[in-house]
């Protein structure tokens, strides 16, 4: 497995310079955006991302809430912080996009405010899982991360069922892209998601060593009950 | 292409989010090592 990794991120490494290649060089210019529009090859992957890793994150939650595996609590945790940073890529591409293309940096839309809402149930998920001490953490937790998993699709849906100010999903709306725009587009999402798995793995081996180090620092307080009890 | 500050704006916030989590994983990781060092030894 420790030979695994560095391949793993090489190839990750080549596919995101052949996805930014794709982006900026190969793709072509929007019509009426022009080249802000190539935001979109940021934006959307991240968000793409950020939504495999909550669906990972609600999967693992379930397994953990009926077979209480520690290893789908790890993958919880992990998957839900990491699909934070990707959410909080999309909360902040998103204005830098909207400012030059709507005139604005944010308007309380519906798909706007269901993905901030989304993002700060994580955010209160990953806090609840570092601040509290209580041995049931990792149960509320779980059942927390189904409750924000649920969010998910009506976030990635709303902009069927509202009028917004955001425009129509890529897949499944109804309108229709450039192949060389939806090849770059799928070639940075394959690039995001690889580099998501590399992250997660790190994630999770210092998930593994901090449970470690903490049992650790639990058998010695045990043996040596005058020593540091973290 | 020409240049365009919002778009250089986007993927270098982007690659500042990532650069920023992944530096908080390694330190962190790195301590935890030093630590345990540290437990192994006493």
């Amino acid at each position: 497995m420790k030979k695994v990794f560095p391949i793993l991120g090489v190839v990750t490494a080549v596919l995101l310079i052949y996805a930014l290649y794709q982006a900026l060089a190969v793709a072509p210019t929007e019509r009426t955006m022009g080249d802000v529009q190539r935001i979109f090859y940021y934006h959307v992957p991240s968000a793409w991302t950020a939504f495999l890793l909550f669906f990972i994150n609600f999967g693992a939650s379930v397994c953990f809430l009926i077979k209480r595996n520690q290893t789908a609590d790890i993958v919880a945790l992990v998957c839900a912080e990491v699909g934070v940073v990707f959410c909080t890529v999309v909360l902040i591409t998103g204005p830098i996009w909207a400012r030059p293309v709507w005139g604005i940096w944010w308007t309380w839309d519906m798909r706007l405010t269901s993905t901030l809402v989304l993002w700060l149930i994580y955010v209160s998920y990953l806090m609840l899982r570092r601040f509290s001490s209580s041995g049931e953490t990792p149960l509320l937790a779980a059942a927390l991360a189904v409750l924000g998993a649920l969010c998910v699709p009506f976030v990635y849906f709303s902009i069927w069922f509202f009028r917004t100010q955001h425009p129509q999903p890529v897949m499944g709306g109804g309108g229709s892209i450039d192949p060389r725009m939806l090849h770059a587009l799928l070639i940075n999402w394959l690039a995001f998601s690889c580099f998501a798995f590399l992250v997660c793995w790190s994630r999770y081996r210092l998930e593994k060593l901090q449970r470690e180090v903490d049992e650790a620092h639990a058998l010695r307080s045990l043996h040596d009950p005058g020593g540091r009890v973290r | 292409m020409k240049g365009n500050p919002y778009l250089f704006a986007a993927y270098a916030v982007t690659w500042l989010i990532h650069i920023a989590y992944i530096s908080t994983i390694v330190s962190r990781y790195s301590r935890l090592k030093r630590e345990m060092a540290e437990l192994r030894k006493n």
